[in-house]
């Protein structure tokens, strides 16, 4: 934390899609920066003294939810952790995640897009016996190394960060993505889930799944959570390479 | 008019919501969720620490059980607990953890063998059984008397979550995002729904119910510092004062936690203790086994939190242009700890405070975190006094609780009475049919659009950033941790100013879809109403109990005092809610009160207290041969649902 006050400069993308005639465009305001400032304590600011329409996400403010991604300086992160001090020159460019419908300046609607996935690859254990289980009984066992090895690609965040990142989602709009795969590959791993591999390649071997990603890992370098792209990726194409 | 009609309405989507939500789907009604955020970014998403359920499978939490899990609540609470529905829980929610286990969540499980844990600041070496690998495990946390805190790796909340939501993915329940419920819909004493925003387009929308349930999580947003998300504001707590009917319960009981990082307050979970961890002073120095011998830094969070202030009052806090604070000393933990059990901690003290707690300490400091108070509801959820109203979760005073809740029952509450409050809501959707007339509805949807209307069209008044701002600090300043009758009296005074004012709000940006303004400006006069509701009952509440701690009035006092505060704000003009009291029966408890072994006992005692203890001793003492469920049927005989009144299985007692 400095002590010494400067003025930040933000640039941010404004456009309303709702306001009859209002058109995309890049406003410039000045904050005081204070200690251990963040773009959350900045946009709040900037909408209490400034511009009270000025539209972005925040929940937690603690880099838990994954509401507030956006593309900050030109790399798509958390904004709500990221220290207005990261950034040398004081100047800072602040624009809406691609990829997802917009809903107003900073503001897009990932949570339909998650939930569209969600419901593509079918984000639950599959086992016919899951509801007529007796929960008085102890419960069934799990190996706690498989426990935590799930546990570990569970901690996506649905932030998008990766989908925005991902040169194939531009080219192919119904691009299941890397937030897709790291589902299926925390599901596929937990042995509570019953599906075959004949079941997932139902879901993702073809071009919109997991042949069709190009391996440039944009997804693995701005993932907040440091979640292991690469390997889960390679893991479930050599899985339904094994298939056909 | 835009009317959407449904059986069961559920207002929120964390995990309280939506398990009530998957219960009246499983029995086959018709359910929608309602949601400000996605559901899976509810605030829900941010427990780190775990979830409590006696399964006793750690070697730590052997012997373990309900009856073990009950007494803690019931102290930890103070003796302000319901406990008819401190006992429904502790039964139930064994079964609650092994469901969700089967739903998804990925438990951290025991694992057989020795292992190195610390220990009141010591190394020590546990062993754990054979016949416990794989099962559930659990972790030690404040004001328990086993290891009995479930936990995900550092991720409990967010691992539960995503199942129940997946879950309710799967059951292709609607959740129909980036809507707030601004009013209810109600006629001579029956809830039939509520008038909801669009954020996106603003337009005003009905949604008719046979039930409509309230669980929109807490009102830690009326203080300026708090662990809890921005959209945790109580506005589902706030709607359902304004029908005038429905009350809230014990809404001065606010718990501050003991160790939010400085400035920003974002919280480090209670797991860090738990796990080990220790407090110090501005001398690096130990200080909590000086005021609590027996549990230290493990006692509940309400008396940590009040040792914390205490010792910063005597000058030992470490200064810093925030004001002092004390430190959260984890590096003991040893770094492979800290990075697989407290990842998310380690994250936010490299982002937020540029350290790495595996080499530095933590500066902390108490924060408010928690609101036990919330809607008055019977043990089935149902508001006594508005019908076909619900609520669970923190949103609720369903009141297991009382003035303090333990840290871990909380995420275990939203479940468990996820499960309970959804089986009475479904019977409530069979035994009720939807009637309400069109001319109802229209009343309220006209009432909610004239409100709006009028902020649009103001040309100069208050602005609501400021409004919240000013009410935020009252909150900070006056009715924190400590309170005392001056301050208090001020709170009340100057919130009811803020009230008058909170009437007279105008708009910069006029106009009425997406618009944040507008958002804070119908959410700021229900907040201050609130507030007024936190401040009133804590100045009226003469004694100190659990959360509640009165500087002139340190004692708690079971013989004035042993109630449960209700408030009802039923003209809506009025700038003062009313305020009154419902006794808890100590003739009925379980467990009559005593003393929660922290500090000096200087409580003064409720005539009944003797007569119900002789009573049960008289009890057990006819019933000599009674195991522990026949005594407890005995001495508290519970509404449970039969789907939950099955006893829990445990290792090395079967059903015992
Ligand atoms: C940082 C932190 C850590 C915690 N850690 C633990 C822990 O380790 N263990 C534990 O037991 N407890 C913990 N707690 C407490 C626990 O997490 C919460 O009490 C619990 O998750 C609340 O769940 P809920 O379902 O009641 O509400 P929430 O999860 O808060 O959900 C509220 C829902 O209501 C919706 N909503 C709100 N208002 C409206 C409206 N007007 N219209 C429509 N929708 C609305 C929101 O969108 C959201 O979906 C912690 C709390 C915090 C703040
Ligand atoms: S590796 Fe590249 S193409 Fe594949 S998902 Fe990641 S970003 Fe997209
Ligand atoms: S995988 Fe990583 S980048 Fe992608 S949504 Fe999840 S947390 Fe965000
Ligand atoms: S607001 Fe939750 S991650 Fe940023």
């Amino acid at each position: 934390m400095s002590d010494q006050e400067r003025v930040l400069k933000f640039q941010i993308f404004r456009y309303n899609p709702l306001k009859k005639g209002d058109k995309p465009r890049m406003v410039t305001y000045e904050v005081t920066e204070a200690p251990g400032m963040t773009i959350f304590i900045a946009l709040n600011d900037i909408r209490e003294q400034q511009d009270p329409s000025i539209q972005f996400d925040f929940v937690c403010r603690a880099g838990i939810c994954g509401s507030c991604a956006m593309v900050v300086n030109g790399q798509p992160t958390l904004a709500c952790r990221t220290l207005t001090s990261l950034y040398e020159d004081g100047e800072i460019k602040l624009l809406p995640l691609p990829g997802f419908e917009l809903i107003g300046d900073l503001s897009v609607n990932t949570g339909k897009f998650m939930r569209a996935m969600s419901e593509r690859v079918e984000s639950w254990i599959h086992d016919t016996r899951a509801d007529d289980v007796n929960y008085e009984k102890l419960e069934e066992r799990m190996d706690p190394d498989v426990a935590d090895e799930i546990y570990e690609l569970e901690r996506c965040v649905e932030c998008g960060c990766c989908v925005s990142a991902c040169a194939t989602k531009r080219m192919r709009p119904d691009f299941l993505s890397a937030v897709g795969f790291m589902r299926l590959a925390r599901f596929a791993l937990d042995p509570r889930d019953k599906r075959t591999d004949d079941e997932f390649y139902e879901i993702m071997g073809d071009d919109d799944g997991v042949f069709g990603c190009m391996t440039l890992l944009g997804c693995e370098d701005y993932c907040p959570k440091d979640l292991p792209h690469q390997t889960q990726i390679a893991y479930l194409r050599r899985k339904m390479v094994l298939i056909r | 008019m835009k009317v959407i009609y449904t059986d069961s309405l559920v207002i929120g989507g964390g995990l309280a919501g939506l398990r009530v939500a998957i219960a009246a789907m499983q029995r086959g009604y018709d359910t929608i969720i309602l949601s400000l955020v996605p559901a899976k970014r509810s605030h829900s998403a941010a427990a780190q620490g775990g979830m409590q359920a006696s399964l006793g499978a750690t070697i730590k939490g052997e012997g373990d059980d309900e009856e073990i899990h009950f007494a803690d609540t019931v102290k930890g609470s103070d003796w302000g607990c319901d406990q008819d529905v401190a006992r429904m829980f502790v039964n139930t929610s064994p079964k609650a953890i092994r469901q969700l286990s089967a739903w998804g969540v990925p438990w951290s499980r025991v694992r057989r063998g020795d292992r190195e844990v610390v220990i009141n600041g010591e190394k020590v070496i546990i062993t754990e059984k054979d016949e416990a690998h794989g099962l559930i495990t659990a972790r030690d946390f404040g004001g328990t008397k086993k290891w009995r805190t479930c936990y995900t790796s550092d991720g409990a909340g967010h691992t539960m979550l995503y199942a129940m939501d997946n879950k309710a993915i799967q059951m292709g329940i609607p959740i129909h995002e980036r809507k707030e419920a601004i009013a209810l819909i109600h006629e001579d004493g029956v809830c039939h729904g509520a008038i909801v925003r669009d954020l996106i387009s603003g337009e005003l929308i009905a949604y008719v119910a046979k039930a409509t349930t309230i669980a929109t999580g807490g009102y830690g947003r009326l203080y300026s510092i708090t662990t809890n998300a921005i959209i945790s504001e109580g506005i589902g707590n706030a709607i359902a004062l304004e029908t005038g009917i429905a009350a809230l319960g014990n809404m001065e009981a606010v718990q501050f936690h003991p160790t939010a990082i400085v400035p920003v307050g974002i919280l480090t979970t209670e797991g860090c203790r738990g796990d080990g961890g220790l407090l110090l002073d501005k001398d690096g120095y130990r200080f909590m086994p000086d005021y609590e011998p027996g549990k230290k830094e493990l006692a509940s969070r309400d008396v940590v939190s009040r040792r914390m202030t205490e010792h910063m009052r005597k000058g030992k806090g470490v200064p810093s242009r925030y004001g002092d604070h004390l430190w959260l000393d984890i590096t003991l933990l040893g770094r492979k700890h800290i990075e697989k059990n407290l990842r998310e901690v380690k994250e936010i003290c490299e982002y937020f405070l540029g350290i790495d707690p595996v080499e530095e300490y933590i500066p902390v400091r108490p924060t408010q975190h928690y609101s036990m108070g919330g809607i008055r509801t019977k043990p089935t959820g149902e508001s006594p006094t508005l019908k076909g109203l619900f609520s669970a979760g923190e949103a609720a005073c369903w009141d297991m609780h009382g003035f303090n809740r333990l840290g871990g029952n909380s995420v275990a509450e939203t479940v468990v009475a996820g499960m309970i409050v959804g089986e009475f809501v479904a019977d409530y959707c069979a035994a009720n049919a939807l009637n309400v007339s069109t001319s109802t509805i229209q009343r309220f949807m006209k009432q909610e659009e004239k409100k709006i209307t009028d902020l649009l069209v103001r040309d100069f008044g208050e602005n609501p950033f400021q409004l919240k701002a000013e009410m935020q600090k009252i909150m900070m300043d006056k009715v924190g941790i400590f309170r005392n009758g001056e301050d208090l009296s001020q709170a009340v005074e100057e919130l009811k100013v803020l009230n008058r004012r909170a009437k007279k709000i105008a708009l910069r940006n006029r106009i009425s879809s997406s618009n944040p303004e507008l958002v804070e400006a119908i959410r700021v006069p229900k907040m201050i109403k609130l507030a007024q509701c936190v401040a009133y009952g804590a100045l009226l509440r003469t004694e100190s109990r659990g959360a509640h701690a009165r500087e002139d009035f340190p004692e708690r006092n079971d013989r004035d005092w042993l109630k449960r505060t209700l408030t009802t704000w039923k003209d809506d003009s009025a700038d003062m809610p009313e305020v009154f009291y419902e006794d808890l029966d100590v003739m009925k408890m379980e467990m009559p009160p005593g003393s929660r072994g922290y500090g000096v006992d200087n409580t003064v005692h409720h005539p009944d207290t003797v007569k119900r203890e002789l009573e049960i001793e008289e009890i057990k003492k006819a019933n000599p041969g009674a195991d522990r469920f026949e005594l407890q049927e005995l001495l508290n005989p519970i509404p449970i649902p039969e789907k939950f009144k099955g006893k829990n299985e445990r290792i090395g007692r079967g059903f015992k």
